[in-house]
């Protein structure tokens, strides 16, 4: 994505879901009362975080179907863990929104619900496959390994969260006999801050992706340039 | 195709029978598990913990067993395999070799734990059938994983810790579905519904295997 309008639509989208989701005007449900207004915070984490992980696979591919590697200086391959790293920030942040809410609703900060289950193995299987990446020395062996566990996991994971809260009850709207929020209490007060909520984070996880990719090419230029000055002095 | 799997597949029976104490290495580490669980419990009356115990002990003798399929190979043996025959065959072979085996594994674990601890199982038929459909579905994503931990140094934590959190779709549905056996729910549809999940996601990662395996080994 070129241009600068999309990260000030970023910056714009989340604003206006902090004032909206802090101001605005909420469904009066029992138990939930004004924790529902994480809605807001809390879920966009989760379609955030798919979304870059999504990408992070999609880069893992586009490196396995080059032909020769290092063309490309293994670029495929730096997006594809730094938009890992990004999902893994969302998802942290996630968990910790989905603990606090949970702590005043369910009364407890970690149950046995499908879907912290799911978020459980997202993390494990991406802090697994960090210490992959650590675990191989060779850069070009370290790319075409991890690229291959990536795309194995995100669709195992994908099949996970999708089969899980079908054999299992859930405390979470939509499952397990609980209504879905989209069914009523979704108002379309509440849509008009959560749909840009949502835009508004992937858009950010781009960005911030997109700073770490600027910043890993600074990274890699100056070590050229220190290893050309060095030979240049021996 | 077929030709190289069932000649690659013969090789390794012949492997494992040449070094047999490395095969009984496998078949010891579960009775000396199970061992130690029948120390901890002596007698198990509760279905949900006959069935935890049965599927841990179970997953760990599987990890145990994949970190071989590779590990055995040496090296240059290997690079002669890999020279002559297709990586899909290869990682097909290994697949159906490792689920006889965690099948046979499965089998014992299933009769160590019934015969120490007591059988609370009340469908064996259902049971075994869950049991033998799992086992395919463990030694696919193991044998997948394996490969790509043989390529590092520490591959016996590196295995586990990657194969794991992947094994989860398969751990949960099989509990789903042993719980029916122990519990002795009729087999209606909810049984055969569970079963059906399993063989999806047996051909899933088979499929996945076998499309992503050969980029493991274009070097």
């Amino acid at each position: 994505m070129k241009g600068i309008w999309w990260k000030i639509l970023a910056v714009v989208l989340i604003l206006y879901s902090f004032i909206f989701g802090i101001k605005g005007d909420i469904p009066h449900l029992p138990i939930l009362r004004e924790t529902i207004r994480n809605l807001y915070f809390h879920v966009p984490m989760w379609f955030a975080m798919i979304v870059m992980m999504g990408a992070s696979m999609i880069f893992g591919i586009k490196h396995l179907a080059e032909k020769d590697g290092s063309k490309s200086q293994l670029e495929n391959d730096t997006k594809s863990v730094l938009f890992a790293t990004t999902g893994l920030v969302f998802s942290t942040l996630g968990l910790l929104t989905g603990m606090l809410w949970a702590k005043f609703t369910w009364g407890a900060y970690w149950t046995n619900d499908p879907k912290l289950n799911g978020t459980a193995i997202t993390i494990l299987i991406y802090l697994a496959y960090f210490v992959l990446r650590g675990s191989v020395e060779d850069r070009e062996k370290r790319a075409q390994i991890s690229a291959v566990y990536n795309i194995f996991a995100f669709i195992l994971m994908i099949v996970f969260i999708g089969i899980l809260p079908r054999l299992t009850d859930s405390l979470h709207p939509g499952n397990g006999g609980n209504p879905a929020f989209g069914s009523y209490d979704l108002d379309n007060g509440m849509r008009a801050v959560f749909y840009p909520a949502v835009l508004g984070w992937i858009l950010f996880g781009f960005w911030l992706t997109n700073v770490k990719i600027r910043l890993k090419r600074v990274a890699q230029t100056l070590d050229k340039k220190q290893e050309r000055y060095y030979e240049s002095i021996l | 195709m077929l030709q190289e799997i069932t000649t690659l597949i013969k090789k390794d029976i012949k492997l494992d029978f040449r070094n047999r104490f490395s095969f009984f290495s496998i078949l010891l580490y579960v009775l000396t598990t199970v061992y130690v669980a029948y120390l901890a419990f002596k007698q198990i009356d509760q279905v949900r913990v006959w069935n935890a115990l049965y599927w841990i002990i179970l997953i760990f003798g599987a990890i145990q067993m994949a970190i071989r399929s590779f590990a055995n190979e040496t090296r240059s043996r290997f690079w002669y395999t890999y020279q002559i025959v297709k990586p899909q065959s290869l990682i097909l072979s290994k697949i159906i070799y490792n689920a006889i085996v965690l099948m046979l594994i499965a089998l014992l674990t299933y009769g160590l734990i019934s015969g120490l601890m007591g059988n609370l199982i009340k469908d064996q038929g259902m049971f075994l059938a869950t049991i033998l459909i799992g086992a395919l579905g463990f030694s696919s994503i193991l044998t997948m994983v394996a490969g790509i931990a043989s390529h590092t140094d520490q591959n016996a934590t590196l295995l586990a810790i990657l194969s794991i959190p992947l094994l989860f779709p398969f751990i949960i549905t099989l509990m789903k579905s042993t719980e029916f056996a122990l519990l002795g729910l009729e087999s209606g549809s909810g049984f055969l519904n569970l079963l059906a999940l399993l063989m999806g996601l047996n051909v899933m990662v088979i499929v996945m295997a076998y499309l992503l395996f050969p980029y493991l080994w274009r070097e």
